[in-house]
Order: structure tokens, then C-alpha cells, then sequence
């Protein structure tokens, strides 16, 4: 074949090479294609594998780890979560409201595959500077193909995080989350086991729409990247809900031995998945595929990323009952192939052979490349960087210009035009905690969720950003009251052909780990994006964490906003007064640098536990956690969600007042409790040998913080919750 | 009392309105599938929320042809009482059992909010929980909720007091400013001249349990209860 076509393909010389000795011969076009995309870094993780490796992925609760379609974890009585992030990072920069509505219906067909009912999903997005037009374009692009198809299926959107730096200029990133609950004893696995078992194709029809898909997310974007428009696929909801209720009503009826969602790579990888597992084989009529034109040739039909389309194998004698479900709900079933025990991948059209490759070439045969990493010389650079030659700022002006910094002002513009309380479960809904709660109906029980990572942490120190992200997704759950149990992720990051890239991997993903084996949240699943990239500048590195928690009683959930006129404001944790990586650095100074905060882990442990302890005994009103903005904006967001001003009296020594106000640096999270309870507070406090600092009362309608000797800030209520209110939604008109 | 959920394809509130049914309300209640032609049985039919078919012509346009629609519309006629709620008020415009019509929201996004809600009486069989001028906070999630009708509908809908919920502020004020999608007089909810047929944006089934935020939208259900047990010791 020639060079150019399997290039175009982007398959490697070498790769290509390695087809032919795995063969014997040359791959003819179609077989090439299906390599190509089964060995694309989207499908293969070829680049990334080994480094996923360091994750912690066992636990007493976790029920599945890393390798089908969701991770699942254990929440008592039966019961279980399966959940999963995934990115649709290049769709997104192509064609933003596609993009990021298939990227959703992705997401939700891996959790119904495992037989759980979806109840929630989250998304993490990162977009460039918003004085851009092209950005505001793929901005409200993005936001409106989450809202048009997560609110048509009826799955509420709880949670997730917006951030804007001008990395993601041309490359924004669209991460999104979906969580399911499942019966332990209904969860579903794609195990195919008997040879003969027909192989049912159910949803949408097949079109030319998304083939090489999963190519297109495994390169850089370029200038030609909008010609690949045809890359992106177009969404159906209503053919998704149909599918999820028909799908969830065969799992009840246990009527399949296996079912697999078509995603990247469609039939092809799909197929190839549900063979693997037990080393069998396939041979599948293209000819029997729906199509949606007529004239497409095998190497289309294959290689189709046609959303809304599943793959049954059904239980052998239940192939009628299955299709009088599928008609019920108005869909079409058709036997597209068979189970067989050669562990060939046979492809026909009609009576004739189009392609012959073995199964596991296809999936374990994926090259693996372990690259060698190369510390950035930035990083030592900005590490340096002397927070003693800052001039001075006035902190009621810096305070202002941080609450309409779109990184911290309310998203209220956003989440507005997601359904969020659809299933009516949602007990803490969008802007009012640090992470969406729950309840499980027909128990007292209640799940949080949140996604986080501070990419500019990530990107100045990315082993302390990587562990950054992860304490903080576990502390923001402890500050709704939810025990963190388990976590997924997305690892967007640059080309990792590049050393200084693939040592951003590697530090990354270290942290994280390291983090997660600490806080016992084990890895259960999660995707990795790479070549997030335009005119060859990666985007700042966004390892994304998903994490899941459970309230073993709901009525003890918190969240962020002041309740009642002379309660104690309490600061857990210790008075910091690191500045580096600061959104206060970058909005009021222009400097993104300085030294990462390092989390001690111990410590993060003692303050989740303390919190826990807390809303156990229903002994603190608020908790809201110190991040973006550091302690003055943590302060002025929970005064502002409970309409209640606060009068503050600032520890430290005068000289760091800009750094106590505005240091991010992690473990520290702000309370309100009755003054009563100050004393208790106090104790069990020093049980978890956590610091403990009063900080001031709520109060009044306006936002006061001094020392003894003078005021620092001082801001009508109105004026600051105007401002961090409402800064988007200008923007964006 | 037996309540009656119909379930299109594309529903999505369905389960929602069940659950406070049977759960909350505590009463009887079945689903009922769109091809079924016949709603025998059923004391009440409630036309959930959702994107019934999609909504991919006009919200309603489609589920309005359901084999199930006859059967609600001779319900309605014989005095059954039929509450739709988002896409069920689309459905009843679409089916003639209400004046007026759906344009996109005014931001031309979709819209999902907790608003508030003046209820204009307190007589009929869907708000005799209620106190007149009583303001519930319910929340509203469409992006086609923008209610229009031209001006002679309008006064009959003013003169006959068919306009059960209007959007207002936390006073009872009808101003623009709270109107969240721009629709006529600010209708957020009418009743046909009869009484029996309630339509209504705002989803009263997720604000009927405290652990939602309140249960102002509770009382909707509990008030058709009381009417039915009213209409039986007659």
C-alpha cells in the first residue's frame, strides 16, 4: 500500500510493518483502516498505558476497576455507582454543539452498557480567553450541545467546573461525566462466551458520518483540521433515551450475554472488544448493516462512528423476546454476524471475504511506547520566581477584580441551561456546594460529585498539581458531608511524542496516584486525550479528576452558604500564605509562576475526616473550601449564596495580608457554626491535631475584613454578588 | 384515587410524577403507554414533562398524533381532570384542548430555574390547597415555554379567569424582569373554560418533597385529590 494512505491514517512506518509480519502479507484498505484505528492512541492508549499503570485501582469498594466500560463501586444495600469521564476535546474545536452533545450521548451509552440507570452527569470544560469571539462561539456551542442532549434524555447535568486560559485558545477541552446506579447483582459485563451466538446491531442506521474519528482525536489540530468536519458525528438523543430504556429493560429481563456501545472506532473496535475477552472470533456481513446511504463500502460501514447504535449478543433462546423489546420502543434489531471460535475478525460483504485479521492484534496487539520524559526548562524558571518583588495591590480592588474573573465568578450562565433537577434527586443543586449531592431514593442515603483540577497548578508543578486536583475533589466532597470513595479521570494533555509533554505525563499521573493510594480513592476508570495542541503549542496539562462520595445519611449534607446572623466564621487548616500558581497572580499581577503549595496528604486525610466528623454531628452551618482566589473569595462566595454579609479580623502579621487573603494553597476549608458549638468545634478539632482559626462572625450587608489596627476590604454585598453574578452572562450576551 | 401517567417515547418526567404520586401523595397510580387507546380506570391523567418524539418539529407536534390522544381527549371532554406539565401543556396546545402556542424562549436558550409563581385562584379542582394570590416557588426547565396567544384569546383567557399561574416576583408582582422566558401576561399556567384541563410550564412534581427545596408544587396534587373526594361524597 502506498505510504501516503496509511499516513493519512496515521499509522507509523513501523506500525505498518508490524501489520504486514502479523499478516504475512499486505493488509488490504479496509483491514488497514481497522488497524489504524484500533491502534490510534484514542483506542489503544499506546502512549499512555504504561504510565496508567502506576494508578491504585483495588479497594474494598471498588466492584470494577479500569478495563470495561465504567468503573463500579459499592455503596451498601445492594446497591452500586458506575461511573466514567471521557473527553470529546477535538469534535469540539471542529463543530462545538455536535461535538459536545455526542461526546455526552458517549458517555452515557458506556454507563447503561453496564446495565446501570443513569442519574447524573458532570462536565469539566477549559476554553481560551473569552474576548476572543471565535471562543464566546464555541463556548455557547459547547454549553448548548451538553444542554440539548443531556436535558432530551432526561439525565441531570449537577456538576463540573468552567475554566478559561489562553492554552485552549483553538484546542478547548470537553470533558463529561456520567454516573449510573445499578442493582450489584444486575451489573453488566461484555462477556461473550458461547460460539454461535448471533450478534445483534440495535439503534440508529449506519452513515458516513465520524469515520476515522478516533485518527482525528489521536493528532494535533491544525490549519486543515476544519476539513475534517465529517469527522464529527451528529447526535440523536431521542434515539439514545429510546435505547437506555429498551437496553436497562433487557438487563432486567436478563436477556443478553453481552452488550457493548459503539464509540470511537464504531463496529470495528466494538466488535473486537467483545471478542477479545475470551479469545474468540467474529465473522460479521457488512451488507446486513442498516446503512443511511446507499453506496458505502465496507471500509465505511466499519469504520463509522454513527452515534445512538449498540451491539447485542443475546442470551441463546431469547433472541424473540429481545426483539419484541426493541419494536416496543420503536427500534430496529438486526443479526449483523456471529460469535465463532477461530479468533479471526472475518469481514464480509455478502458471500465475499473483505477482510481477514486476528482478534487480538487488533486489541492486545496494540504497540505500547514507553517515551522518555525531559524536565521543561520553564519549570525551574517559574518555580524561582520571587514572590517578595510583587509591588502592592489594594485588596478590596484585587477581591473585586477576582469575583469577575470568569475562572471564579458564578456559572450560573452555564448551568442554567442544564436541566439539574430532572429525576428529582438533586438535594444540592449547582452553585450551592462544593459538590452536587444526591439522594437515593427509597434510602437515607445520598452520592456527591465533582470534577476539579487547577491546570495552571498542574502545569508549574505537575506532580504537585496532579495531587493537588485529587485532594481537592476528595475535599470539596468531605465539605458537602460525603465520604470519598473512588475516582476517574481524563488525562488531557499535549503531543506526547514530545519529551517535555511526556514528563508532564509522567509527573502528573505520579501525583495523582500518589494521592489516590493516600486518600483511599482508587482509579476505576477514565480516558486519556493527548495531542491537545494548536500550531504546536500543547494546552496547559488538565488531568481531570471525577470523584464519587457517599452520605450514609443525607439529611447531614452541607453547603457553601452563610445561614444565620452571628455565626462563627472558622477557618480548618493552617493560615498559608503561599502565593504561586495564584488566579490572585494572574489577574491582578499578569504572572502565572511561583511555587506550587504542596498538599500534605496526612493532613488532607485529618481535615476530610474532621470534616466528616462535623456534619455527622450536624455541628458547622457551611463549608466551603479555599481554591481559586484563596480565602477572601472563599469567603465572599459563601456570603454571597447566603445573602449575609461577615465582619472578619485577619490573622497573620500585616505585611502578608495580600498573601493570607488570596494564597490558594490547599487543606483549608472555611466553616460557619453557631457560636454554642464553637467550644466542640474547637476540641475535636485538636482530636484530628488540625489548626483551628477564628476568623470573625456573619453578619450585616457588607463584606468586612480587617486587622486591629486597619481595614483591608470593606464592600457592599450587593456590589460583590452583582459582580461575581453576573460578569458571564455579559460577557456572553 | 387512581392517577394515570402517560408515558411517550422521549418522556422524561414520567417516573418523576409517578414517584410523587405513589410516594408522596400516597395514592394510586399506573403508566400509561402511547399506544394504548383506552384510559379506563383512571380517576386522573397526568401529561409529564420531556421531549416526547424528540420534539424535533414543534414541542408537542408529534405526541399530539399518539394512539393515546383520543382517548385523553374524550377523558378531557366527559370532565376528566388532565394536568400537563412542560412538554404535556405543549401536547395539550398541540391537541386544540387549550388556546395558545409555544415560541422559543426569549434568551433562546433553555432555561432551568427555581421561579416564582402567583396563584390567580384558589377555586378549581388543581389549587383548592391553595390561598388566592398565595406566591409558590416551583422550578421551571425548557427552552420552549415562551407561551403566546393573540389578543381576543388573551381577554378570554383574562375575562373566564383561566389563567391559573402567573410568573411574578417574590411580592406577587407580574413585572417583565421576572418573566423568564417572555411569555403573553406572563402565563406560566391556564385552565380551559371548563375547569378540567390544566396546563403548566413550571414541574410542581420536583418541589413536592422539602428535601427538594419545598413542597409548594405538592399541593397541585393533593388538590385534585381533595376535589375527587369532594366529587365522591356528592
Amino acid at each position: 500500500m502506498k505510504e501516503l494512505t496509511y499516513r493519512q491514517m496515521g499509522l507509523l512506518d513501523e506500525e505498518y510493518q508490524q501489520i504486514k509480519t502479523i499478516l504475512g502479507r499486505e493488509p488490504n484498505y479496509l483491514e488497514t483502516g481497522m488497524f489504524a484505528v484500533m491502534w490510534s492512541e484514542h483506542c489503544g492508549y499506546k502512549n499512555s498505558r504504561p504510565l496508567l499503570k502506576n494508578f491504585p485501582t483495588e479497594g474494598p469498594q471498588v466492584i470494577q476497576g479500569p478495563g470495561e466500560n465504567a468503573g463500579v463501586v459499592d455503596i451498601g444495600d445492594n446497591q452500586a455507582l458506575v461511573f466514567k469521564i471521557e473527553s470529546h476535546n477535538h469534535p469540539c474545536a471542529i463543530e462545538p454543539y455536535q461535538g459536545a452533545a455526542t461526546g455526552v450521548g458517549g458517555i452515557v451509552r458506556d454507563i447503561f452498557t453496564m446495565g446501570a440507570r443513569p442519574i447524573a452527569l458532570l462536565n469539566s470544560l477549559r476554553f481560551g480567553d473569552l474576548q476572543d469571539p471565535r471562543v464566546r462561539q464555541l463556548f455557547r456551542g459547547v454549553v448548548a450541545g451538553i444542554a440539548g442532549y443531556g436535558n432530551c434524555l432526561g439525565i441531570p447535568t449537577v456538576g463540573g467546573e468552567v475554566y478559561f486560559h489562553s492554552s485552549y485558545q483553538e484546542n478547548p477541552l470537553v470533558n463529561a461525566m456520567c454516573v449510573g446506579l445499578v442493582n450489584q447483582d444486575e451489573i453488566a459485563l461484555a462477556v461473550v462466551e458461547e460460539v454461535g451466538s448471533p450478534i445483534m446491531l440495535v439503534g440508529a442506521k449506519t452513515g458516513r458520518d465520524g469515520i476515522h474519528g478516533a485518527t482525528f482525536a489521536s493528532e494535533e489540530l491544525s490549519e486543515s483540521s476544519a476539513e475534517k468536519r465529517p469527522s464529527v458525528q451528529v447526535g440523536d438523543p431521542f434515539m439514545e433515551k429510546l435505547l437506555i430504556e429498551a437496553c436497562l429493560e433487557l438487563i432486567q429481563e436478563d436477556l443478553v450475554a453481552g452488550m457493548q456501545d459503539l464509540g470511537a472506532a464504531g463496529l470495528t473496535s466494538s466488535i473486537a472488544e467483545t471478542a477479545s475477552k475470551k479469545g474468540l472470533g467474529v465473522m460479521v456481513d457488512v451488507s446486513k448493516v442498516p446503512r443511511r446511504e446507499e453506496g458505502m463500502t465496507p471500509y465505511e460501514i466499519m469504520l463509522s462512528e454513527s452515534q445512538e447504535r449498540m451491539l447485542i449478543v443475546p442470551r441463546s433462546g431469547k433472541e424473540d423476546r429481545i426483539a419484541e423489546i426493541f419494536d416496543k420502543w420503536g427500534l430496529d434489531a438486526v443479526v449483523i454476524g456471529k460469535v465463532t471460535g477461530d479468533g479471526l475478525f472475518k469481514v464480509y460483504e455478502g458471500e465475499v471475504l473483505v477482510g481477514e485479521v486476528p482478534v487480538a492484534a487488533l486489541t492486545e496487539g496494540c504497540p505500547v511506547y514507553v517515551r522518555q520524559g525531559i524536565e521543561p526548562p520553564y519549570y525551574k524558571e517559574l518555580q524561582a520566581y520571587d514572590i517578595n518583588t510583587l509591588p502592592g495591590y489594594d485588596p478590596q480592588e484585587a477581591l473585586l477584580k477576582l469575583l469577575a474573573s470568569p475562572n471564579i465568578a458564578s456559572k450560573k450562565w452555564v448551568y442554567r441551561q442544564y436541566d439539574y433537577q430532572v429525576m428529582t434527586n438533586t438535594a444540592i443543586v449547582p452553585g450551592d456546594g462544593d459538590a452536587a449531592v444526591l439522594r437515593i431514593k427509597d434510602t437515607i442515603k445520598g452520592v456527591a460529585l465533582t470534577t476539579d483540577c487547577n491546570s495552571r497548578m498542574v502545569y508549574l508543578d505537575p506532580y504537585r498539581g496532579g495531587k493537588l486536583a485529587v485532594c481537592e475533589a476528595a475535599r470539596n466532597l468531605a465539605c458537602c458531608g460525603a465520604r470519598p470513595l473512588a475516582l476517574t479521570n481524563c488525562l488531557n494533555f499535549g503531543n506526547p511524542e514530545k519529551p517535555y509533554i511526556y514528563w508532564q505525563m509522567q509527573n502528573a499521573i505520579r501525583g495523582m496516584a500518589d494521592a489516590a493510594r493516600a486518600l483511599n480513592t482508587p482509579v476505576v476508570s477514565g480516558n486519556v486525550s493527548l495531542y491537545n495542541e494548536s500550531k504546536s503549542v500543547g494546552v496547559l496539562p488538565t488531568p481531570v479528576v471525577g470523584m464519587v462520595g457517599l452520605l450514609q445519611d443525607i439529611s447531614q449534607r452541607c453547603t457553601m452558604s452563610f445561614k444565620d446572623e452571628g455565626d462563627i466564621i472558622v477557618l480548618l487548616g493552617r493560615v498559608r500564605t503561599e502565593l504561586g500558581g495564584s488566579e490572585y497572580l494572574a489577574v491582578c499581577h499578569g504572572i502565572e509562576a511561583g511555587e506550587v503549595p504542596d498538599p500534605d496528604l496526612q493532613e488532607e486525610i485529618q481535615l476530610i475526616e474532621l470534616l466528616l466528623e462535623l456534619c455527622r454531628r450536624r455541628l458547622i452551618k457551611s463549608a466551603h473550601d479555599i481554591s481559586e482566589g484563596g480565602l477572601a473569595v472563599t469567603l465572599a462566595e459563601s456570603a454571597i449564596k447566603g445573602r449575609l454579609g461577615f465582619t472578619v479580623d485577619l490573622p497573620g502579621t500585616s505585611d502578608q495580608a495580600a498573601q493570607i487573603l488570596f494564597s490558594e494553597a490547599p487543606t483549608r476549608v472555611a466553616v460557619s457554626l453557631a457560636a454554642k458549638n464553637l467550644d466542640t468545634v474547637k476540641s475535636i478539632a485538636s482530636q484530628y491535631q488540625l489548626p483551628l482559626t477564628v476568623l470573625g462572625r456573619v453578619g450585616g450587608r457588607r463584606l468586612v475584613i480587617g486587622r486591629s489596627d486597619h481595614m483591608l476590604i470593606d464592600l457592599d454585598l450587593e456590589q460583590a454578588a452583582h459582580t461575581w453574578g453576573e460578569v458571564l452572562a455579559c460577557i456572553m450576551k | 384515587m387512581k392517577f394515570g401517567v402517560v408515558v411517550f417515547p422521549g418522556s422524561n418526567c414520567d417516573a418523576d410524577c409517578y414517584h410523587v404520586i405513589k410516594h408522596v401523595a400516597q395514592q394510586n397510580v399506573e403508566y400509561i403507554w402511547h399506544k394504548q387507546d383506552d384510559v379506563k380506570g383512571f380517576d386522573a391523567l397526568i401529561l409529564p414533562g420531556g421531549f416526547s418524539y424528540g420534539d424535533y418539529l414543534r414541542t408537542g407536534a408529534i405526541a399530539r398524533f399518539s394512539p393515546i390522544m383520543p382517548a385523553v381527549i374524550e377523558f378531557a371532554q366527559r370532565g376528566g381532570p388532565v394536568i400537563g406539565i412542560c412538554n404535556g401543556f405543549q401536547i395539550l396546545l398541540e391537541a386544540g384542548l387549550l388556546p395558545g402556542a409555544m415560541l422559543r424562549n426569549r434568551s433562546l436558550t433553555f432555561i432551568c430555574d427555581t421561579v416564582n409563581l402567583r396563584v390567580n385562584r384558589a377555586d378549581t379542582m388543581f389549587t383548592n390547597q391553595y390561598v388566592k394570590d398565595q406566591v409558590l416557588q416551583i422550578p421551571i426547565a425548557h427552552g420552549e415555554g415562551n407561551y403566546y396567544c393573540d389578543g381576543e384569546t388573551l381577554k378570554r383567557l383574562q375575562d373566564k379567569q383561566q389563567i391559573i399561574f402567573t410568573y411574578c416576583d417574590t411580592e406577587g408582582r407580574e413585572t417583565a424582569e421576572v418573566n423568564p422566558n417572555g411569555s403573553v401576561a406572563n402565563i406560566a399556567g391556564i385552565i380551559n373554560e371548563r375547569g378540567n384541563v390544566l396546563g403548566m410550564m413550571p414541574h410542581p412534581e420536583r418541589r413536592s418533597e422539602p428535601i427538594l427545596g419545598g413542597s409548594d408544587g405538592l399541593d397541585i396534587f393533593l388538590s385534585m385529590i381533595e376535589w375527587r373526594q369532594g366529587v365522591s361524597m356528592r
